[in-house]
């Protein structure tokens, strides 16, 4: 983690008088992917779009190269960006439709590199169409003729066109196909391989994130309260939230595991009570309290912070100590 | 599945097919599609976008766009309704008969209170008065453990969390004591954690009323903790039933054997290559000689390409659609 390429700072970003992010603090370092977990409302898109300064952030600091993203003028932002990509959750909304493929490939090489010649643009386009595993001659072709997962491919093609240092997924793969996740996280991998991208990789699904963090932090209510390499994290996840998200997440095969009598499907597994507060509802201290079946008078008390548990896994709980070693 | 006898059937569609016309050229959505949902059971709809698992069930419910075409037999509880006029469908739609969907937010109306939804139901199909079909509709909300329910009712629909809002439908689905609830998608939309409570919720119903469910997901984890049986559909057919631990257990159509093996696990080893299918599923409007999932399956011949392979049965209440199906 020496020479971080990303450091988030006490990054916080308020809604009117509500705060949807408070307090983020991490680092990207060169080449790594961190994933970021959370369900609807936590906060993950507002943190993906508030450190590419694509809406305001009202705290905090986000160092790149040495500046603050936060505070850098028009012009330093602009070169930064460069470095600097985004995959949106839905590839075709987040395409021009009056654009030909190839017109959308090449217009970052047009605001970036100038100075290329019309031929030089399209052999470019041409190769990263064909990196992505499209065809050249869908360059001309416009977004509505494709699948969603050909769209997300050129959604990925566009934004590795400059090889950034840093792309941000958000939610790359949940509009897609389940027979198709595969295909467009196996090509997030190979080009961060490839190319020696980092990123940071935003999803609702942990199963998703596992194939490709290196390190894991769970968000909830608009703050980190878990971090851990992505090994620890699964293998001994400690904030009861990190655990609630664990247990939910479906698996059909473990019918083989507690198959009931004549076959019938296993019990539900353990599960969080109730759901994530609607803004402005958030409880005092602990945000999961309400929902959390370790909840003590301490943790509504005051606000947990995110604490060492040795090396670099951290959890904000009051509880901690007790329940990783219970 | 079409050889379930009909008097146990609440629900039996027979060569159930939906098609459009778009630009001169035929959309075939649903391809010949006969299934059952017996009394008290729930069957689960698997299958990806496009695979035509809603269209029919929007065909059951008279739901379909005004230029869809049909054809084939809906039976409910031995009556035929595919094609009824709006008014002699009603005589069910919403009472023994109903549907919830994914996003439940669109499915609410947003300028009416949420006790009025839930009341009109019984005012609409049984002439309740309105007093009456409030207390009801406080009893229904309860009954699907949404909490604070007396305020819930005074509430309109953006005041409630997303599992609250299907909590909500599933309660308005049930004002009649339905014989059928088709539910299309009912997690997808809700967070994972949420999503556990709503499968727990449908099952308790379930056992509770007697209640058959038609379980409309992409999800195999959804079916698995709720379906009896799954119909496995592709490009428009029907590829593969059977109870669900069998199916589960034992996949025979290659299509269910890769789709399985794509869901994301906690188990696979990190860093692994992620399963996934080659190419793309079909458009709707392809018309293909062979079987349709030829070109995406290890296992095709140049019979696969060349015929396309019928549903048939393999063991008691299996069936498949493939040459060269997999061994159980």
């Amino acid at each position: 983690m020496n020479d971080p390429l990303l450091q988030v700072r006490d990054l916080g970003v308020d809604f009117g008088a509500r705060a949807a992010l408070d307090a983020v603090s991490f680092d990207v370092a060169r080449g790594e992917t961190v994933g970021l977990v959370g369900e609807s409302g936590a906060g993950k898109s507002t943190l993906a779009r508030a450190v590419l300064r694509l809406i305001p952030a009202s705290r905090g600091a986000v160092l790149w190269g040495g500046e603050d993203l936060l505070t850098c003028d028009a012009r330093a932002l602009r070169r930064h960006r460069r470095d600097l990509q985004i995959v949106f959750q839905d590839p075709l909304a987040s395409l021009n439709p009056r654009m030909t493929v190839g017109e959308a490939l090449a217009e970052p090489l047009k605001i970036f590199e100038p100075e290329l010649a019309a031929g030089q643009r399209r052999a470019r386009v041409d190769r990263m169409l064909e990196r992505v595993g499209l065809t050249v001659p869908m360059s001309a072709r416009y977004p509505h003729e494709f699948s969603g997962g050909q769209c997300q491919r050129i959604g990925i093609a566009r934004a590795m066109m400059q090889e950034p240092k840093l792309l941000v997924c958000d939610e790359p793969v949940s509009s897609l196909d389940v027979s198709i996740q595969g295909q467009i996280v196996n090509l997030l991998a190979d080009l961060q391989r490839e190319f020696g991208t980092a990123m940071l990789f935003i999803s609702h699904n942990l199963a998703v994130v596992r194939h490709l963090s290196h390190r894991v932090m769970v968000i909830y209510c608009g703050r980190i309260v878990e971090t851990a390499s992505c090994d620890e994290l699964f293998a001994a996840p400690a904030h009861p939230y990190t655990r609630a998200l664990l247990a939910a997440v479906p698996d059909p095969t473990r019918i083989f595991e507690a198959p009931g009598p004549d076959g019938a499907p296993a019990p539900a597994r353990p599960r969080a009570a109730g759901e994530a507060p609607p803004g402005g509802e958030i409880p005092s201290g602990c945000a999961f309290r309400d929902r959390c079946a370790y909840a003590q008078e301490a943790c509504a008390a005051a606000v947990p912070r995110l604490e060492s548990l040795g090396g670099i896994h951290a959890v904000a709980c009051h509880r901690r100590r007790e329940l990783v070693y219970s | 599945m079409n050889s379930a006898p009909a008097r146990t059937a609440t629900l039996c569609l027979e060569s159930l097919r939906v098609s459009y016309t778009h630009a001169g050229s035929a959309i075939d959505a649903v391809r010949d599609v006969s299934l059952a949902v017996r009394a008290g059971e729930c069957l689960g709809i698997v299958g990806e976008s496009g695979a035509g698992k809603t269209q029919a069930f929007m065909a059951v419910m008279g739901l379909l766009a005004s230029n869809a075409r049909t054809g084939g037999s809906v039976r409910f509880e031995g009556e035929e309704i595919l094609g009824l006029a709006p008014d002699a469908l009603n005589r069910v739609r919403g009472s023994k008969l109903t549907m919830i969907f994914q996003d439940p937010m669109t499915s609410l109306t947003p300028h009416l209170k949420v006790g009025v939804q839930l009341a009109e139901v019984l005012v609409r199909h049984r002439g309740a008065s309105w007093a009456d079909a409030q207390r009801a509709a406080l009893r229904a909300l309860e009954r699907v453990h949404v909490p604070a329910p007396a305020r819930r009712l005074k509430q309109y629909p953006h005041e409630l969390s997303g599992g609250m809002r299907q909590r909500v439908m599933i309660a308005m689905s049930l004002m009649c004591e339905p014989a059928l609830l088709i539910a299309d998608e009912p997690t997808s939309a809700l967070d994972v954690t949420v999503q556990a409570q709503i499968v727990e919720l449908l099952r308790a119903l379930r056992l509770d009323s007697g209640l058959s469910i038609a379980l409309i997901s992409h999800d195999f984890g959804v079916v698995a903790g709720l379906a009896d049986r799954v119909a496995v559909m592709y490009a428009g057919r029907i590829v593969e039933s059977a109870h669900t631990a069998l199916l589960l257990r034992g996949p025979r159509h290659p299509y269910t054997d890769l789709l399985l093996k794509c869901v994301p696990n906690l188990r696979a080893p990190r860093g692994a290559r992620m399963p996934s299918l080659p190419g793309q599923p079909p458009a709707a409007s392809a018309a293909s000689r062979g079987c349709a999932f030829a070109p995406r399956c290890p296992r095709a011949s140049d019979l696969c390409r060349a015929e396309r392979p019928l549903l048939r049965g393999i063991e008691p209440e299996s069936e498949v659609a493939c040459h060269h199906p997999l061994e159980p």
